[in-house]
């Protein structure tokens, strides 16, 4: 089985710690992963501000980086759905369409794929999880609050394998943070106040950290955190899947 | 019809936003309705099967739309009631304008219709020296306010009571500084009730009409659509043509899904079924299209006339709840308001697709399964498409989709002082730059992930 | 062309292939075994009451009960006897003057708290409207769980007028502050007879 390792751009240029993080978790369960040198970014920037037409040359080299791989796995809800919904590529259709249907965020890779028990991983915080919503109502990788359907959470999951873990939900369970790509910057006002919302509910459960699934929602949170001065972290959920004492 | 606002989305939001106590009063209420509306849907097993039947026969209706139009005329007329066509909101306007006309009629009540607040009906009728009087309790608090609704369940979601109470003491005279909403509204009470009572002609929406009945049904809760309707010896009521469904039978799907989505009540109050005038009246249907027959066409957008008008959208959206319905400045707001809007007026309404965070809650709430998200995704690619992206957006997001598209290019501008810091838009790090404003950046580190894989993990 | 011919054709135009309706099983409605406990838990919590009384002998009783002290009652059911005051049922200042109206329902469904009420039953369409309380009898064996049985059991050709009635007139449209009596009925009571 082998596995293609893709790390958005935002994550290789600022959170490296993530990839290691994901890439050394794969290789403890004993897959073989590599991570294709070529690779940039998704297109997602581009596409979820109207430029969709502008991510070709992405689409093109996301397909020359991971054709052929058994597996796609990427430490980032948001990107993972990005690629299955969007990817295409006129000059190679077959590969592309491989590659969508061959993608996975992590989390749902260790669940539905690997089939993960246990983990040997200990991580003794209390840890708030943030559901991300492209994750989550993208990939389905918890039950939505709002759907009439038996609850379930697969980075959740994951985290109760944790030793010495306590992971707290915040009271509006699945509430987006704001973040929303380009949204956080021309929507700036609302953007923030979400986030700051969002956190509010994680310091009533007196969390010590903020994790999640993707990176994005992440480093928004950790931005208005670091702001206002917060002693709250945030950390990648492969971080804590990965930790040991 | 819709007409250039002088602001955008995210203006308007800021400026609401500023005002956290408040910003948050409305947050905290519109998220109890949508817990009311979670309760109401998790009360039924089936819920997520009466969606599907919802949306399905709401698919039948645009599919067959020609002939259920058809039909629903022929019916109606059968039933003694007079149907009008109108293209747009003005021959809408018109046509109602000449029946008000044609009686010599002055005393008009009008209840809940987002129809006509879509054609403007009140300023036009206004300009015609017709006075209109709205008798839903937050119609008329916004209408004495000379505001418009900033939601279609709950027009007067943005105003405290402190706000209703200063209203009615200026215009019903209640005591001053009295702000308990019993009072407030039995005050409204007794001046809409002289209205009713005086009144010559009533106009109502239409929630739902069928085509095999050839009757309309009128959802309210206060019942100011019965009094008036009831009450006028002329009824008018204002449809787009999307809101026929096929058969009596469909409304057992319908009213099920309709006031739990939107208030989490299990029925309104009144689920009114009109069919015939009675005798003596006039009762008269107007069919409006207004770019609902373009929109059909949209392949992309069609879907989006499936709506039954609920709200539930608007009260889970996180981004409505923080910014009020007139930061959207049209008649219908929240995330159904950015995908309708854009037909009506592209140009106008360009920012209300990137006025979300496509975070996807709005299509998990709709009774009607209108995949909101996704179009307003499809309508961005749209809007930039047609050229109406800032240039600097554009030219930036060329650069940006070039470089992304070399991989060699991109390492070495990220080699040059971390690239990304630079060109992802929500990153860079100066004064200008909107992240910065309440938001720390992030620490950039000793080497990217690329760099570290390449010394330890390359052989 | 016309407005209408306008509008048709351009629907003729635009609307996509025909797509066939789904079947509407009412069978995977939800269904309650007790009814009547499920309407009145439902009928409370919209502000409704909901009595039982166990025949028309019974239901006697309890409306001259109900009508004592008031000034205007119009009886539906039975206008020769309970009529209190001559209306002028043509004058809408006069309707307004009604203390309560005693209405026929001819279905009650236990998901909504809902009655429906027809044209006939009525008498007026105004009066379930107008008054300022609402009593509605309904036989306690036309229950139904869910609205899909209940539009099983409706004959919309013989109908101009009817409407799904779940008590009291309410609004919330000053800061959500929920205030029974909006513009109708600031009271409303089911009675179950049988």
């Amino acid at each position: 089985m082998k596995i293609g390792l893709f790390i958005p751009c935002y994550i290789d240029q600022f959170y490296p710690a993530v990839g290691v993080a994901s890439l050394e978790l794969l290789e403890k369960l004993g897959c073989d992963v590599s991570f294709p040198l070529n690779q940039t970014c998704c297109g997602q920037p581009m596409a979820n501000s109207g430029f969709e037409a502008m991510s070709k040359g992405c689409d093109k080299n996301f397909v020359n980086n991971f054709k052929g791989f058994d597996y796609i796995v990427a430490p980032s809800g948001s990107c993972v759905l990005h690629i299955k919904e969007h990817l295409h590529d006129e000059d190679n259709p077959k590969a592309a369409d491989e590659i969508r249907s061959r993608v996975y965020e992590l989390t749902e890779f260790l669940v539905d794929i690997l089939k993960v028990t246990s983990l040997q991983a200990s991580f003794p915080f209390k840890v708030g999880l943030h559901t991300s919503c492209h994750g989550q109502r993208g990939l389905h990788l918890a039950s939505m609050s709002e759907l009439v359907a038996p609850a379930f959470s697969k980075p959740e999951t994951l985290l109760n394998m944790v030793k010495g873990i306590e992971v707290t939900r915040p009271k509006r369970v699945d509430e987006c943070c704001g973040f929303g790509g380009t949204f956080c910057v021309f929507e700036e006002a609302v953007s923030v106040k979400m986030g700051k919302d969002r956190i509010g509910e994680h310091q009533d459960n007196d969390v010590e950290y903020i994790t999640g699934v993707d990176t994005s929602c992440l480093m928004h949170l950790e931005g208005i955190l670091k702001r206002q001065g917060s002693k709250i972290k945030t950390i990648h959920i492969a971080e804590i899947l990965n930790s040991q004492l | 019809m819709s007409s250039q606002a002088n602001f955008t989305h995210a203006e308007a939001a800021e400026q609401f936003i500023a005002d956290e106590p408040r910003t948050d009063w409305h947050d905290d209420t519109l998220w109890f309705v949508r817990e009311k509306r979670d309760k109401a849907a998790h009360s039924l097993p089936e819920w997520e099967q009466l969606r599907q039947w919802a949306s399905d026969i709401k698919y039948h209706g645009l599919s067959n739309m020609h002939q259920l139009l058809v039909d629903f005329e022929k019916n109606a007329i059968a039933n003694g009631i007079q149907v009008h066509w109108a293209v747009d909101g003005k021959e809408h306007n018109e046509i109602i304008y000449k029946i008000i006309q044609d009686n010599q009629v002055q005393r008009i009540v009008k209840s809940k219709s987002m129809l006509t607040e879509e054609c403007h009906l009140n300023e036009f009728l206004t300009e015609k020296g017709v006075e209109i009087v709205d008798t839903d309790l937050g119609e008329r608090i916004v209408q004495f306010r000379k505001e418009t609704p900033s939601h279609i369940v709950l027009p007067a979601i943005h105003l405290k009571k402190q706000d209703v109470s200063e209203t009615f003491h200026e215009h019903l005279g209640t005591e001053k500084g009295n702000n308990d909403p019993q009072y407030l509204t039995e005050a409204a009470r007794g001046h809409l009730r002289d209205k009713f009572i005086a009144s010559e002609l009533a106009i109502t929406g239409v929630n739902f009409a069928v085509a095999e009945t050839g009757g309309f049904v009128v959802c309210t809760n206060e019942g100011n659509a019965d009094m008036g309707a009831h009450a006028a010896k002329i009824h008018i009521a204002c449809m787009g043509f999307e809101k026929i469904i096929p058969k009596a039978e469909h409304l057992g799907v319908f009213l099920r899904l309709l006031a739990r989505s939107a208030t989490g009540q299990p029925i309104t109050t009144y689920s009114s079924h009109f069919s015939k005038p009675r005798a003596g009246q006039q009762m008269h249907i107007v069919i409006v299209d207004n770019g609902r027959s373009r929109q059909l066409g949209r392949e992309s957008f069609r879907n989006s006339l499936k709506c039954i008008r609920c709200a539930a959208c608007f009260n889970t959206c996180p981004v409505y709840r923080r910014s009020g319905g007139h930061s959207y400045h049209t008649a219908v707001a929240g995330p159904i308001g950015s995908i309708l809007n854009p037909n009506l007026d592209m140009q106008a309404n360009k920012d209300l697709p990137f006025a979300s965070t496509l975070c996807g809650s709005c299509s998990n709430v709709c009774p009607v399964k209108i995949n909101i998200h996704e179009q307003l995704y499809l309508w961005r690619q749209e809007i930039t498409k047609e050229g109406m992206a800032a240039k600097g957006k554009t030219f930036a997001m060329w650069g940006m989709s070039e470089v992304l598209a070399h991989p060699a290019i991109y390492r070495m501008a990220g080699k040059m002082g971390r690239w990304v810091v630079k060109h992802l838009p929500f990153l860079t790090n100066n004064g200008m730059n909107p992240w910065f404003k309440q938001r720390e950046m992030p620490e950039a580190p000793k080497e990217s992930f690329r760099d570290w894989y390449l010394n330890n993990k390359q052989k | 062309m016309s407005a209408r011919e306008t509008i048709l054709a351009g629907i003729m135009a635009n609307q996509p292939l025909s797509q066939k309706l789904p079947v509407v099983r009412v069978n995977e409605m939800i269904q309650y075994e007790d009814l009547v406990s499920q309407f009145k838990i439902i009928l409370e919590a919209i502000g409704g009451a909901c009595l039982e009384v166990k025949d028309h002998e019974e239901l006697d009783t309890i409306l001259q009960e109900l009508i004592k002290e008031k000034q205007v009652v119009l009886n539906a059911i039975n206008p020769s006897q309970t009529l209190v005051r001559q209306l002028q049922t043509d004058s809408l200042e006069s309707l307004a003057s009604i203390d309560m109206a005693i209405i026929n329902g001819s279905l009650a469904v236990a998901e909504s708290g809902a009655v429906w009420v027809s044209e006939e039953q009525m008498i007026l369409r105004i009066l379930p409207f107008i008054t300022e309380q609402l009593v509605l009898v309904v036989d306690r064996k036309n229950m139904v769980s869910n609205m899909g049985q209940a539009y099983q059991q409706i004959d919309f050709s013989e109908i101009g007028f009817g409407a799904f009635i779940a008590g009291p007139s309410k609004t919330a449209d000053i800061e959500q502050s929920l205030v029974i009596g909006a513009h109708g009925p600031k009271k409303s009571m089911v009675i179950l007879v049988g």
